[in-house]
């Protein structure tokens, strides 16, 4: 069951009105592994992953999420693809007016029949897998940043999705608490089994946690590398990997850098 | 595989008092819903000391699954009894791992009415006094770098306030004069019927005249301004405090006040008298335009409002508008400015700013009333 895709994207090119960020990409996400979108600031990883969850059309090429093409699917279809997946934003878009538990619950509450005990413990156990039971009734805004990103998982894991779109989940955090949270998103991949897709730049977590990795870069605007993260990092000749991989400068910036 | 898209469950109980719950099927969000009430409320009634759950054929069991089994759990603790659930398969005792939780935690209690109607009346005053103390050291603050700016006029970011003139004025001139005119229209309209009676509908010129000159025209126009801009300036404000953008301007050294606040005075000050002129205006077209319809001559018209229209009613309706431009305003961005945190917040002080911006119009007004009383205005 591992090297069945779960999620396929077919000759992508994804922009803005007339501007081409991204063209003739091309992956497969295989069932339970955990998948990472590199490249660095405005490489256009973002906007890959508003394309995969159907908050941006492509401008060409398809998406398919077991099977289900989500650039054409529509009502019930497109529902039942909302149901398999669940996103955590990056600054976690928590509903602010809202406590954290409201958070959680609050699909279960718009979707399913379960009496509110129920809902309201369903929703506690989310928190306690990420850490957060004590805090369920506290507001967004009294939380910091690393407990927002892991509330924003809570609600991303309240419907159990078998894939999670984590947009940057480590970015604006201390090393500790990111370490912490690339723990629990190995420990829901080994344990619940759930596919992850991560957008991220932050080295040591992709080391961590990504199982393969793609990397799409700002020039060529398609994926430049493809594999796992120990083997670009020690094996691309690409010059762009392996500055991205080793933190270099670019040749050219370097030069400019040293001269000032 | 067994795959059925149902749950069921089965409760039996031997003469020992030992109770069994058969589990089978897919405990999803679905199915666990149609379980949860029937299963939970004959467990809490049979009160078993002992409850074995045998949950080998369930096929597939999600967060709702989980849920079920540990609340037959906390039955069983509550009720003294035990529970031992078997047969479930590794992966969801694996979950159950991860999401097993022995007690629910419980809403915090809000605190309770500060003792009564004394300690109500107390903490109102408290607030209102802190409330008024701010607003009493803003209208002074304000105040005094409006007076450097009118020494230094240098010193006050004019490309903003030209903006801000544009869209608080300019922008309003459109929706001021329909105002106007409708209001022009429907004051002569219902004035002419009352006095035709009397043959005196060529007075209704000098009624409407001085009604728009001395009292609606500013009023309507700071009442347009006040839902206009002073909620704009409000949400403005706002946004940029929960943004820390006001954060920033202080650690510059940049002063908020001079730079947020002054340019949209100053912009106000500028434009209201002149919204007010153009909503006097058209008031009078309205007017004429009714006249016109009861036939009364237009030169008998021009010369009724050029009689009626008094220097004084003019400009004490003029001077009107400055106070009620600064009220505006300086509402609007103390508002804009006290806002607090989250994303309410600034819906929060844009409701503050407009009511409290009404009620500070039509107080002044009032004033503004009885001062020209007395002095004879």
């Amino acid at each position: 069951m591992a090297d069945e895709p779960i999620i396929q994207v077919k000759d992508l090119a994804a922009g803005y009105g007339d501007t081409v960020v991204l063209q003739d990409i091309n992956f497969e996400v295989r069932m339970g592994e955990i998948f990472a979108i590199l490249g660095g600031s405005g490489s256009g990883k973002t906007t890959l992953l508003k394309n995969m969850i159907g908050l941006q059309k492509p401008l060409r090429g398809a998406i398919l999420i077991e099977g289900t093409d989500i650039v054409t699917a529509e009502g019930e279809q497109w529902l039942s693809v909302l149901k398999k997946i669940g996103v955590a934003y990056q600054s976690g878009a928590l509903f602010g007016s809202m406590t954290v538990l409201t958070n959680v619950s609050l699909a279960l509450e718009e979707f399913t029949d379960l009496p509110r005990h129920a809902i309201e413990m369903i929703a506690q156990m989310k928190l306690k897998a990420v850490g957060l039971q004590a805090a369920a009734y506290k507001m967004p805004s009294e939380l910091s940043g690393g407990m927002r990103k892991r509330a924003a998982i809570a609600r991303a894991l309240a419907m159990d999705p078998k894939i999670l779109f984590l947009d940057e989940p480590s970015a604006g955090l201390d090393p500790i608490t990111s370490a912490q949270l690339d723990e629990l998103i190995l420990e829901l991949s080994h344990d619940l089994g759930i596919t992850f897709v991560i957008v991220t730049h932050e080295l040591p977590s992709i080391f961590t946690v990504a199982d393969r990795v793609i990397m799409v870069d700002k020039e060529a605007k398609t994926i430049v590398a493809a594999g796992k993260p120990q083997e670009l990092r020690d094996n691309s000749d690409n010059p762009v990997v392996r500055q991205f991989f080793h933190r270099q400068l670019n040749p050219l910036e370097a030069k400019t850098d040293l001269h000032r | 595989m067994e795959d059925t898209d149902k749950a069921t469950f089965d409760f039996q109980q031997d003469e020992n008092g030992q109770g069994r719950l058969i589990l089978a099927g897919r405990l999803d969000r679905d199915t666990t819903a149609s379980l949860w009430r029937r299963s939970t409320h004959l467990l809490r009634q049979a009160r078993v000391p002992r409850l074995i759950v045998q949950a080998g054929d369930v096929v597939y069991c999600d967060g709702a699954g989980l849920a079920l089994l540990v609340e037959y759990r906390h039955i069983q603790q509550a009720n003294g009894g035990q529970i031992e659930i078997r047969d479930l398969r590794p992966q969801f005792q694996q979950l159950m791992a991860l999401f097993q939780t022995d007690r629910l935690v419980s809403p915090p209690k809000s605190p309770g009415p500060v003792s009564g109607t004394i300690g109500g009346l107390g903490k109102w005053t408290h607030g209102s006094a802190r409330e008024m103390m701010m607003e009493t050291s803003f209208t002074g603050e304000v105040l005094a770098k409006l007076l450097k700016v009118l020494l230094h006029p240098r010193a006050l970011r004019w490309k903003d306030t030209l903006i801000i003139a544009e869209k608080a004025g300019a922008n309003a001139i459109g929706i001021t004069g329909l105002l106007g005119f409708l209001i022009g229209t429907i004051l002569a309209f219902q004035t002419a019927a009352a006095m035709r009676k009397f043959g005196a509908e060529v007075f209704v010129a000098d009624l409407v005249v001085v009604v728009l000159f001395r009292e609606l025209g500013p009023l309507l126009t700071a009442v347009l301004l006040t839902s206009r801009s002073g909620s704009a300036f409000a949400a403005e404000l706002g946004t940029m405090k929960v943004n820390e953008e006001v954060d920033a301007l202080f650690t510059m050294g940049v002063d908020p006040v001079q730079f947020l606040v002054l340019p949209r005075l100053v912009a106000v000050l500028c434009v209201i008298p002149l919204l007010t002129l153009f909503n006097e205006l058209l008031g009078l077209v309205g007017c004429g335009l009714v006249m016109g319809i009861w036939d009364v001559p237009s030169s008998i018209f021009m010369e009724r409002i050029c009689r009626a229209a008094t220097l004084t009613d003019f400009f004490g309706g003029l001077v009107k508008t400055f106070v009620f431009g600064g009220l505006i305003a300086g509402i609007g961005c103390l508002r804009g400015l006290q806002t607090g945190t989250g994303p309410t917040a600034v819906g929060d002080s844009t409701t503050r700013a407009v009511v409290s911006g009404l009620i500070a119009v039509i107080a002044a007004d009032g004033v503004f009333a009885v001062a020209y009383y007395y002095l004879g205005i």
